[in-house]
């Protein structure tokens, strides 16, 4: 449904935008509907700026991303209106994504505005509802509430249910569960995994394995902008062939498992996994080679 | 006993009245003592944190005692808290990455806080040099400034600092939340490092993450809503919680090897109550699957085998 072939961006730094960074280099994957595609990089691996490419909020510096076979680059106009009709994004802040001047429900209206001005008020109402009911909130709780008078998990739902409303096919959902707290962000994941199952198609952008892991069905691990390993969640976790994955698994802090257990089980050498994590695997990642059924990996260095 | 805990009560002043972010923590630290101090945003774990060290402008003090090596910390007091400050009890602060003055040369920031607390930073030099190589850093970062530095460098410059006098209790406020994996358990295991090497006595380490607690911690304490709901050694915190929030918390934590297909885990139905005006009795009731009459009253926290204290009147009842 969705796809990137060899995507790259370059951003211009400096002072005069004289110097050049590649942020993102040469990623193609797919999301197919049903399916949570798990993006996992550390800060400045480059896997917000592949969401803000998906979001035509960034330009692609090279390579395409084509959206059922139509290239999202050429969209214009009423196109692109339709575009984000069927791609949506939640992002990671949801205190910051809302004004905190106006009722947190102003969101849909934006919404409606844009989309649904034919719609009656009981029409809109209804529909209204229906989406607050797909993500467990209950309209009496959230409307006509300021974002302050509500908790970080709910203002996050309504943004997911925001999105809903337009019958999206994609959802971009840049570190939706990072802000919220231990107890209430695993019931923000628990939707993603309902809503998959209903046939969406989710890029599901994260720091945490843990929580990749969780709920995705495709991995993609990223690196200064490369990917240095994809495939089916399962084998990418399962049997990590890259020493960066090893290196990142080695590293999540797990809850009934010491870091220097977890160390062994994986071979990564201590001193590697401890000392200067980022030295350890310095080198550019090679081209991605098929290590066994739906799973690659970069070998070598190029 | 490194740090001893009695009582503490520390309010904020609001205009809407007092909110009870801390009410009655009562805790030891042993000497060598690495406690980890857990619970969600809002508990009242920082607030904890802090008021060992500064009670800042909003922060009020109610009642409680805060006794360090068998003396007296007089937290209330701003002035008197000075002579104990960087040398008795250090902080990490949360924003450590900003913590850092921009306009001076790191080597320039640590030798006005020594010069601060009457120390000369010709004598300290070498110390501070060593320092800084054990945890990987080049001795010239002292002439850089903080934006030359990536996040996880500052994070270890200010560790560093912060524990140059040897200050005999050590709080590490969200150190590692901001960072990536592989720093995070860098950093990480150099507090263990300065703790293991006499660089501090005792440490708190103030976090919403469970499991880094569980690397690095000896013992953990549990908050929930202002108030201190358990605390045991971090093998029986993890692996056998009492109290039916830690139990709860505990389950709702997703960790490599578990996965929605298989195992759906689920969060704590409700919401933390507002510590304006927080219920009577136990505080975790309303979310409580457990809760039954009793607990309108509010269960003290009693310790239900030696090393193991928990509020719960299901767990420990009297």
């Amino acid at each position: 449904m969705l796809k990137l072939d060899a995507c790259s961006k370059t951003y211009r730094v400096g002072a005069f935008g004289g110097g050049e960074l590649l942020a993102v280099s040469d990623v193609s994957f797919e999301v197919a509907p049903g399916e949570v595609v798990a993006l996992i990089g550390e800060s400045g691996s480059g896997k917000s700026t592949i969401g803000k490419m998906i979001l035509r909020l960034l330009r692609v510096s090279g390579g395409t991303i084509t959206f059922d076979g139509v290239d999202i680059s050429s969209l214009e106009g009423r196109k692109l209106k339709e575009y984000y009709a069927d791609v949506q994004a939640v992002f990671q802040d949801p205190f910051s994504s809302y004004n905190p001047i106006f009722k947190s429900d102003r969101v849909f209206a934006m919404l409606r505005h844009e989309y649904f001005q034919g719609l009656s008020g009981s029409e809109w109402q209804a529909k209204l509802e229906r989406s607050l009911d797909s993500v467990s909130l209950s309209p009496p709780d959230v409307l006509g509430k300021y974002p302050h008078q509500l908790s970080g998990g709910q203002l996050q739902r309504l943004l997911i249910a925001r999105a809903l409303l337009l019958d999206i096919r994609i959802l971009v959902a840049d570190e939706i569960i990072s802000m919220l707290d231990a107890s209430t962000r695993i019931d923000v994941l628990n939707l993603l995994g309902e809503l998959k199952s209903r046939g969406l198609g989710v890029l599901f952008i994260t720091h945490d394995l843990s929580l990749g892991h969780y709920i995705s069905d495709q991995t993609i691990i990223l690196r200064r902008g490369k990917v240095v390993e994809r495939g089916s969640t399962q084998k990418v976790f399962g049997n990590p062939i890259h020493p960066y994955t090893k290196m990142l698994l080695a590293s999540v802090p797990q809850l009934h498992k010491k870091w220097e257990e977890a160390a062994t089980e994986l071979e990564v050498p201590a001193a590697i996994a401890g000392e200067r994590p980022i030295a350890a695997v310095e080198e550019t990642p090679g081209p991605l080679v098929e290590v066994e059924d739906d799973h690659f990996a970069a070998v070598g260095p190029e | 006993m490194s740090l001893d805990v009695d009582g503490l009560t520390v309010y904020y002043k609001s205009l809407r009245g007092d909110v009870k972010a801390v009410d009655g923590a009562t805790f030891q630290i042993a000497d060598g003592e690495i406690m980890g101090l857990a619970g969600e945003s809002g508990c009242g774990k920082s607030t904890l944190g802090k008021s060992l060290i500064r009670l800042d402008a909003r922060m009020r003090y109610v009642s409680g005692h805060v006794e360090l090596d068998g003396k007296e910390l007089p937290i209330w007091d701003d002035r008197e808290m000075n002579s104990f400050r960087f040398k008795e009890v250090s902080i990490i602060p949360q924003y450590a990455l900003s913590a850092l003055n921009p306009t001076r040369k790191i080597g320039t920031v640590a030798t006005e806080l020594l010069a601060s607390r009457g120390v000369r930073m010709n004598g300290m030099r070498p110390e501070l040099e060593r320092r800084l190589e054990l945890v990987g850093l080049s001795t010239r970062v002292l002439e850089r400034f903080p934006i030359e530095l990536s996040g996880g460098m500052k994070q270890r410059v200010v560790m560093v600092i912060s524990s140059l006098l040897n200050p005999s209790l050590l709080i590490a406020d969200e150190i590692t939340s901001a960072l990536d994996v592989s720093t995070q358990r860098a950093v990480a295991e150099m507090l263990v490092e300065f703790r293991d090497r006499g660089f501090v006595k005792s440490m708190i380490v103030i976090t919403h993450d469970l499991s880094v607690l569980y690397q690095v911690a000896d013992t953990i304490l549990v908050m929930y809503a202002g108030k201190l709901v358990e605390k045991a050694s971090s093998e029986e915190i993890i692996n056998s919680p009492k109290h039916p929030y830690t139990q709860l918390l505990l389950s709702s934590l997703p960790e490599v090897g578990v996965r929605y297909a298989d195992k759906r885990l689920s969060g704590i139905p409700g919401r933390p109550p507002s510590l304006l005006e927080p219920p009577e009795g136990c505080r975790f009731k309303t979310r409580c699957p457990l809760a039954f009459v009793k607990c309108g009253e509010e269960p003290p926290l009693v310790e239900v085998e030696p090393g193991r204290s928990v509020a719960c009147w299901k767990v420990a009842p009297c």
